[in-house]
C-alpha cells in the first residue's frame, strides 16, 4: 500500500520491501481459515458424494456401463474408484445386495441400521432420530439452567460473586467430552438407573443429561453475553421509574436480550447435535427406532466415531458414514449461520436501534 | 409495594440462584467424583511408567507423552497461523471488506464445526490424499508411509479446530493495545510493520500466551478429530517420528472404559487417567484465567 505513495531514499526503500512482504505474508495466512472451511466442505463432501451419484454395480446390471459419469462434475470422479456410475437414486430391491452392500436411497431411507451383515443396511433414520432424541433432551434440561443461571449472575449477584460464578461456570466448558462422558458411563448411568429403575443402564436419557452439562456452558456464556450487553439506560430508566432489581431483570433486561438467548439455545443445540465422544460412551448405541426416552440410542456423530475405525477404505459403509459426517456438517453449519448472522447480529442490531 | 409482590421477587432471585447453584454442584461433583476414585490409584509410578500386562496393570507414561507430542505440534502449526490470523483481521484488514468478513465468519464456522467432522476431514484431506500424494511422490506409491494415520496427521487436524481459539483470544489482547501507542510510533516515523513488530505484538504477547494455553487446554482433551487419524490402543514404543502413531490420554480413557476386554478390573486406572485430563485441562485453564485477570490488573492502574 504505502510504496506506491512515497518514493524516498534507499533505506527507506528497504523497510517498504519488509512491509510489502509481511502484509502480503499475513494476509496470506489470513486465508488459511477460509481455505480450511472450504477443504472441509470439499474433503468430507467428496467421500460423501459416490452414495448419493452412484451406485455399486450389480451382477445383473453389469452391462450398463459408464455412460452418465461426466454429468456429475469430475471432482467426484477423479479418484480412480472402482464403482460404476449407474444413475442418480436409482433404487433397486434391497435383496439383491450381495455382501459388498449397496447404498440407495431406498436404502438410505430404511429403518434399520445394520451396516455390518450379509445383507448390510444403511437407514439413516434411527441414527437421526437417536440424534434428535439426546440433542433435545440435553436442550430442554440445559437451557433453563443455564439461561437462569446467566440472568442470576448478570442481574441479581453481587460483583464479587459474579467474578468467582463466571469463570467457574466457564471451566466446564473447558471440561473433556471424555471427562464427561466417563462420568456418565461410570457413575451418572447407575445413579439414573437406580433413581427411575430404568431398564437399561444405558440410555437416550443418561446421553441426554450428560450432554446437557457440555450444553450448560455453551448456552451460559452467550446468554450472559448478551443479557450483559443491554444498554445500561433502558436499565436504569426502569430502576428509576421504581421497578424493582427483579422486575427489571425480568420484563426489562430478559426481554430485550431474547434473540440473543434465542442463539445461545441455536448454539447449544450446534454443541449437541455434533458432539461425540458423550454420545458414544453414555447412549448403549443401538441403532432402534421408537421414541422411548429410556431406551439405548445410537446417534450419527457416535456411529461415525464407532465404526470408521473399521471399515474398509471406499467401500459403501466408508462412503455411508462420511455422508453422516457431511448432514452433521451442514446441520451445525446452518444451525450456526442462522445463529450468527440473522439473530445475533441483524436482531441485536435492530433492538438496540430502537432502544437507543 | 405488597407484600405479595416482594415475595415474588424473593422468589424469582431465588431460583435463579438455584439454577447457579445447581451447575456449580454439578461441577463440583464431577470433579470428586474423579479425583476420589483416581486417588488409590494415582502415584508417581503411575504417571512415570508403561502399561502391562495387557493393560490391566502399570501406569500411563506413553499416554502422557503422546500427549504433550501431540499439543507440541499442533501449537507449533497452530499457535503463529492463529496469530497472524488475528493480526490481519485485527490491523491490516479493512473490516467492511468482503475478504474480511469471509475470513471472520469462516472462523466463526471453523468453531461450530463439530469435532468429528474434523476428524473425517484429517481422515479425507491429510491421511487420503495429502499422505497418498506424498508416498506417490517420495516412493513412486510402493511404500505405505504417509498415508496413515500418524501423529503430524493428528496434530495438523487438531491446530485446525483450536486454530478459532488462538485467533479469537489474540484479537481481543490486540484490541486491548491503546490506539496512542500505535499513535506514538508512527508519528516516531516508524512503518506500520515496525509498530506492529515492536509496539502491538510485545503488547499483545498475553493474548498469544492465553490463546496457546486455551488451544492446547482444548487439543490435550478433545478425542474425536484423532480417531481416526493417528491415535492407537497400545504402543510399545513412544512415537519417534512424525508418522508414528501415537497413545493418548482421553483415547486411553474411551478405550479402558468401553472397549477392553475386563472392564471392571481397570476401573481404577480409568478413574486415574481420566483425572490426570481433567487436572492437567484445569491447570492450563485456570493458568489462562491468571494470565488475563494479571493483565486486566495492569490496564486498570
Amino acid at each position: 500500500m504505502q510504496e506506491t505513495r512515497l518514493n524516498a531514499a534507499a533505506l527507506k526503500k528497504k523497510f517498504r520491501v519488509n512491509e510489502f512482504i509481511a502484509e502480503k505474508f499475513i494476509t496470506g495466512v489470513a486465508f488459511l481459515s477460509l481455505a480450511a472451511i472450504i477443504l472441509i466442505f470439499i474433503f468430507v463432501f467428496r467421500e460423501a458424494a459416490p452414495i448419493l451419484f452412484e451406485e455399486k454395480k450389480e451382477v445383473s446390471a453389469v452391462a450398463q456401463v459408464e455412460e452418465e459419469q461426466e454429468t456429475y462434475g469430475e471432482e467426484f470422479l477423479g479418484e480412480g474408484s472402482a464403482v460404476v456410475a449407474e444413475g442418480m437414486f436409482r433404487s433397486e430391491s434391497v435383496e439383491s445386495a450381495g455382501s459388498e452392500g449397496e447404498a440407495s436411497l431406498e436404502n438410505l431411507l430404511s429403518i434399520s441400521w445394520q451396516p455390518v451383515s450379509g445383507d448390510p443396511k444403511y437407514g439413516i433414520l434411527p441414527l437421526a432420530i437417536g440424534s434428535l432424541k439426546v440433542t433435545f433432551l440435553a436442550i430442554l434440561i440445559a437451557s433453563p439452567l443455564a439461561i437462569l443461571a446467566a440472568l442470576f449472575t448478570s442481574c441479581f449477584s453481587p460483583r464479587w460473586l459474579k467474578e468467582i460464578l463466571k469463570p467457574t461456570i466457564e471451566l466446564l466448558a473447558g471440561f473433556p467430552s471424555v471427562v464427561v462422558g466417563f462420568f456418565a458411563l461410570v457413575t451418572l448411568a447407575s445413579m439414573l438407573q437406580s433413581m427411575f429403575g430404568l431398564e437399561y443402564r444405558l440410555n437416550a436419557l443418561v446421553g441426554g443429561v450428560a450432554m446437557a452439562l457440555a450444553v450448560i456452558p455453551v448456552v451460559y456464556t452467550v446468554a450472559e453475553d448478551s443479557l450483559a450487553s443491554i444498554p445500561k439506560h433502558m436499565t436504569e430508566a426502569s430502576l428509576a421509574l421504581g421497578a424493582t432489581k427483579w422486575q427489571t431483570a425480568i420484563f426489562v433486561t430478559l426481554p430485550a436480550a431474547i434473540p440473543g438467548v434465542f442463539a445461545a439455545i441455536l448454539l447449544g443445540f450446534g454443541r449437541a447435535f455434533g458432539e461425540t465422544m458423550i454420545v458414544l460412551m453414555a447412549t448403549g448405541n443401538a441403532a432402534l427406532i421408537g421414541w422411548g426416552l429410556t431406551e439405548p440410542v445410537r446417534t450419527m456423530s457416535a456411529t461415525i466415531g464407532a465404526e470408521m475405525a473399521e471399515v474398509v477404505f471406499g467401500d459403501t459403509h466408508y462412503h455411508v458414514l462420511f455422508l453422516l459426517g457431511a448432514i452433521l456438517f451442514l446441520f451445525t453449519f446452518t444451525l450456526n449461520a442462522v445463529a450468527e448472522i440473522y439473530i445475533r447480529q441483524r436482531l441485536l442490531k435492530r433492538f438496540r436501534g430502537e432502544a437507543s | 409495594m405488597s407484600i405479595k409482590r416482594a415475595l415474588f421477587g424473593t422468589y424469582v432471585v431465588g431460583v435463579c440462584a438455584l439454577a447457579t447453584l445447581v451447575i456449580v454442584a454439578i461441577l463440583f461433583l464431577i470433579t470428586t467424583n474423579i479425583i476420589i476414585g483416581g486417588w488409590d490409584t494415582i502415584s508417581w509410578e503411575f504417571l512415570a511408567s508403561a502399561p502391562e500386562e495387557g493393560m490391566t496393570a502399570g501406569g500411563i507414561f506413553p499416554a502422557i507423552v503422546g500427549t504433550v507430542f501431540l499439543v507440541l505440534l499442533m501449537s507449533i502449526a497452530g499457535v503463529p497461523a492463529g496469530a497472524i490470523t488475528a493480526l490481519y483481521l485485527s490491523e491490516y484488514a479493512n473490516q467492511k471488506s468482503v475478504i474480511a468478513r469471509a475470513i471472520r465468519f469462516a472462523v466463526n464456522t471453523l468453531a461450530g464445526v463439530p469435532s468429528i467432522v474434523f476428524g473425517l476431514f484429517g481422515l479425507g484431506f491429510f491421511v487420503q490424499f495429502v499422505g497418498t500424494g506424498m508416498d506417490r511422490i517420495l516412493t513412486d506409491g510402493v511404500e505405505l508411509h504417509w498415508a496413515q494415520p500418524n501423529i503430524l496427521w493428528a496434530s495438523l487436524t487438531m491446530a485446525l479446530l483450536t486454530l478459532p481459539v488462538v485467533i479469537v483470544s489474540v484479537e481481543e489482547a490486540i484490541k486491548n493495545v491503546p490506539q496512542e501507542l500505535r499513535a506514538a510510533s508512527l508519528a516516531l516515523g516508524a512503518t506500520r510493520w515496525q509498530t506492529i513488530w515492536n509496539v502491538v505484538i510485545p503488547n499483545s504477547m498475553h493474548g498469544i500466551l492465553t490463546g496457546t494455553i486455551l488451544a492446547v487446554s482444548r487439543g490435550a482433551g478433545e478425542v474425536a478429530p484423532i480417531l481416526f487419524t493417528g491415535v492407537a490402543y497400545f504402543l510399545p514404543h513412544l512415537p519417534g517420528s512424525l508418522s508414528d502413531q501415537f497413545m493418548q490420554l482421553g483415547y486411553h480413557v474411551y478405550v479402558m472404559s468401553t472397549q477392553s476386554t475386563n472392564v471392571d478390573a481397570t476401573r481404577g486406572i480409568q478413574y486415574a487417567t481420566t483425572m490426570v485430563l481433567l487436572l492437567l485441562t484445569f491447570l492450563l485453564n485456570f493458568s489462562a484465567i491468571i494470565v488475563r485477570s494479571k493483565v486486566r490488573g495492569k490496564a486498570l492502574q
